[in-house]
């Protein structure tokens, strides 16, 4: 089967008294997207911020267990966080460019991991825009605002930024939710191309998006992990009744 | 029965609507005609030192003699306009980067503490009167000065490291306002790429707020040109283009200070201070246009 590009181990996050994220363990492989699913509150997004470390930003929460990059426990104090995120890309909710030019929302992460070539630059930009799909739209005015661009938009140049200092993973949380329909195809679209290459993890609220976009379900309620499966099967046959009840709609 | 009552309830709202109505509009024309009568009060006497007495523009702007009681009275005007930039520019300069680098201690890498004890430290002095600011310059940044460098230690650097300290909770709780006003995700999108905390404020938090940044910068420099009391007394007050940084000189807020009990209302003497008041006003319209400009800019 596929490699094993990321996984956790017995993952607590805490956030002061409140315990947010429950024991999780579980395994994501290379060129294969799961989805995180489940209702507000059960922890999803802030299991999906642990494993670039980014819940680190937000005070008072602590993390307990192990998530395995590799060979390296990057949950470890001693794990170098910019490496990590390096690695492991992120895209949210609501885009976020940078207020600079299309061209240097994109050069901004490979200039930080030491790109100085205009040459080299030139090309991560044209290679990141193509592979998120959105060179086309964007090749003629590359030295505009980032801001320039539609909601949609934005947030495909928003992956192409992630692309471009080459992780080996995407984080995504809920990256369609606030855009229009059209829009929210595209992304998913663009999902299905980039599983080609990367290992994809997506926190969504819409069952439909997971049923369509992921290979690999997990479905997540009060911080625990309830089910995790193939994405078929939770969809059609989930073992436990809290998973059917939840995709039926009878909650949440 | 039921109309009636409603109508009943009706006519005191209108009523309350009006009343509400004129007392405001009256506020907003009391205002506005003071306003306008103060301009055009300093306007008049300003300008009439050049079309009454026929003082000439080169004279107050180009010359540096200024000899109000000479025989003919010389109006050269040019060292306090000089003085008046050079220590509201220099003060600025050293009251930017500290004051900016306090916000951003303040809300990027101890929160917790500076919303809680350092802002309101630096709102009190805001506080603290500009003549207790020019005792302690005159009394400890003076002989400061006048032991480290040749010359009496008044001047120009004496006036803007007084006019600094005074600016500094100015441009701190301004650049504070804007670096919390920061569009959300943006920090973390800059993280996320893998950049580290330096990186973050310097590529992506201090670009991105820099119009604001500059806004507090501007109306600190507004505040250091128009204060008057710290400043003469530390500036030393001679009316000339000094040669060196720590060497006496006048502002413009100084020499109106100094000489206005001395000149007699009418007289050309008099005129001329209003001159310089009416430069002191419209150098701030000219501040605070640029602030409208600045916050015009971040909007975009």
């Amino acid at each position: 089967m596929h490699n094993i590009e990321l996984s956790t181990k017995d993952l607590n996050v805490f956030y002061g008294e409140k315990h947010a994220v429950k024991d999780i363990s579980l395994d994501f492989a290379a060129k294969q997207v799961t989805a995180l699913i489940g209702p507000s509150g059960c922890g999803k997004s802030t299991f999906l911020r642990s494993l670039n470390r980014m819940n680190d930003l937000i005070d008072g929460a602590k993390i307990t267990g192990e998530i395995w990059l590799g060979d390296e426990n990057i949950n470890d104090p001693k794990t170098d966080v910019v490496l990590v995120r390096q690695k492991i890309g992120m895209v949210w909710q609501r885009p976020n460019p940078f207020h600079k030019s299309i061209y240097e929302n994109i050069a901004f992460g490979p200039r930080y991991h030491g790109i100085r070539d205009k040459r080299k630059l030139d090309q991560i930009v044209e290679e990141s825009l193509t592979k998120a799909a959105i060179w086309n739209e964007t090749k003629d005015r590359l030295n505009k605002s980032a801001l320039s661009l539609s909601g949609g938009q934005q947030q495909r140049l928003c992956i192409a930024r992630s692309i471009a200092v080459s992780p080996n993973i995407i984080l995504m949380d809920e990256p369609a939710s606030a855009l229009d329909p059209i829009s929210s195809a595209k992304i998913e679209e663009l999902i299905a191309d980039l599983k080609q290459e990367y290992c994809i993890i997506i926190v969504t609220h819409n069952m439909q998006q997971a049923a369509r976009v992921s290979d690999k379900t997990a479905f997540f309620l009060m911080g625990d992990l309830v089910e995790y499966d193939d994405t078929s099967k939770i969809f059609t046959n989930p073992s436990e009744k809290r998973t059917s009840d939840y995709i039926s709609g009878r909650f949440g | 029965m039921a109309q009636s009552g409603g109508k009943k309830r009706v006519q005191p709202h209108i009523i309350e609507e009006w009343t509400g109505k004129i007392y405001t509009s009256l506020c907003i024309t009391f205002l506005i005609v003071t306003i306008f009568s103060m301009v055009y009060f300093v306007a008049a006497k300003g300008l009439s030192s050049f079309f009454v007495n026929g003082v000439s523009f080169k004279e107050i702007f180009g010359s540096t003699v200024w000899k109000p009681d000479g025989e003919p009275p010389l109006f050269g005007a040019l060292p306090f306009i000089i003085g008046s930039f050079s220590t509201s520019i220099l003060a600025a300069l050293i009251a930017a980067p500290l004051g900016i680098c306090a916000a951003l201690f303040m809300v990027e890498i101890m929160p917790k503490y500076g919303k809680k004890y350092l802002q309101p430290v630096i709102e009190l002095l805001a506080g603290i009167p500009s003549v207790v600011y020019g005792f302690v310059g005159l009394s400890v940044v003076v002989p400061f000065y006048r032991d480290l460098f040749p010359g009496q230690g008044l001047g120009i650097v004496a006036g803007a490291t007084v006019l600094s300290i005074m600016i500094l909770p100015t441009i701190t709780s301004i650049a504070t306002d804007a670096l919390s006003a920061l569009p959300s995700g943006l920090k973390e999108g800059s993280y996320a790429l893998g950049a580290t905390r330096w990186q973050t404020l310097y590529r992506t938090v201090i670009p991105t707020t820099m119009p604001a940044l500059m806004t507090g910068v501007v109306l600190g420099m507004a505040r250091a040109f128009g204060e008057a009391l710290a400043v003469q007394m530390v500036i030393g007050n001679a009316p000339h283009i000094p040669t060196s940084l720590f060497e006496s000189t006048s502002t413009l807020t100084s020499v109106i200070t100094l000489s206005m009990g001395n000149t007699v209302m009418g007289s050309v003497q008099n005129n001329v201070l209003w001159t310089l008041a009416f430069i002191l006003m419209a150098m701030t319209f000219i501040f605070v246009f640029t602030v409208r400009w600045l916050e015009r800019r971040a909007k975009r």
